[in-house]
């Protein structure tokens, strides 16, 4: 089935890294796109413009996906731009420590924001999807979670209930035309991860960082016409991490 | 502004949504099961979307699974309503 005329695509924690990179690839492929920050008003107009520039149409959406309701968000996109058919869950955070020592503020803030409100988002995304008969949610999972990574036990804990609900919400309706997957970045050059020492690249057989635009791609890819019968799945975008 | 709740309204509503699932109108009775009409827990749940955007009636799982025929469904969102 064709993408619905003024399909738009809600991209949480769009404002900067893989976020407006996936904007940016979405809107490339023709979706309008909502460019959801919590507080970089700056980087979200700037992915805005960068869009507006190569000839798409966005709008910036500001809001606290781990607090408040998902309503007024895809209220404002629907309003703003039109029925929000693709929805990537990219918005995360981090706050690293090993489990032995990582207390519960640590444990809740990032199961909050990278799991439970991509649930939340999810459940509020697929009421109009699966009645317009078509939608693409793409969740920004990560290698992390499907393998260790010392020091992120929450992060993985929340990246593999993410692929984890991934497979399951994929199910429950992939009979509606709604596709469910994750793509799973591996380490890719973010402001996210230039802490991390450079010894972590020898751990990818692509002995390089990847970039936000390869994540971009692969989350264009699944979002597109072209992968409605893919659901369900995990894409690595992690040059050769997890082979 | 959600549309008054009568039972012949909400039967309508009822009536109209479950073609969209594929059943077909035919066999479609107050005393039809969902079971019969091969109408399965994903078409529930949206036919209780389609009843919340018209009526503001919210149907919850627990609500949904205790449902066995279209007359069922009409009556529970009636007395809902009251």
């Amino acid at each position: 089935m064709a993408r619905p005329e003024n399909a738009t695509a809600l991209v949480t924690g769009a404002s900067k890294g893989i976020g407006s990179a996936i904007a940016q690839a979405l809107a490339a492929d023709g979706w309008l796109v909502a460019v959801n920050y919590r507080n970089d008003e700056a980087g979200a107009k700037a992915t805005v413009d960068a869009i507006e520039q190569a000839g798409g149409r966005a709008v910036a959406l500001a809001g606290d996906i781990a607090n408040g309701a998902p309503d007024e968000l895809f209220e404002r996109a629907e309003a703003e731009l039109g029925p929000v058919l693709a929805l990537v869950n990219n918005a995360g955070v981090r706050a690293d420590g090993l489990a032995i020592q990582l207390d519960d503020e640590a444990w809740d803030s990032v199961i909050a924001t990278n799991l439970s409100a991509a649930f939340r988002m999810t459940r509020r995304a697929m009421r109009p999807m699966i009645r317009a008969r078509y939608g693409r949610i793409v969740n920004v999972a990560s290698v992390v979670g499907p393998r260790a990574n010392v020091g992120q036990a929450n992060y993985a804990a929340a990246k593999a209930g993410l692929i984890g609900m991934t497979k399951t919400v994929a199910a429950e309706v992939a009979r509606r035309g709604v596709t469910v997957n994750a793509v799973a970045p591996g380490f890719i050059d973010t402001d996210m991860t230039k802490d991390l020492p450079d010894t972590v690249i020898e751990a990818v057989p692509a002995r390089r960082a990847g970039t936000p635009d390869e994540v971009g791609a692969a989350v264009r890819f699944l979002a597109s016409e072209d992968a409605g019968y893919v659901t369900g799945t995990t894409l690595f975008v992690d040059g050769g991490m997890s082979a | 502004m959600a549309a008054t709740i009568t039972p012949d309204a909400v039967e309508k509503t009822v009536f109209d949504a479950l073609p969209q699932f594929g059943v077909d109108e035919s066999a479609i009775t107050r005393e039809a099961t969902f079971e019969e009409l091969d109408v399965d827990s994903l078409d529930l749940a949206e036919l209780s979307q389609i009843i919340e955007d018209e009526y503001g009636v919210q149907l919850k799982g627990d609500d949904v699974g205790k449902i066995k025929t279209v007359g069922d469904a009409v009556d529970l969102v009636v007395s809902r309503a009251g």
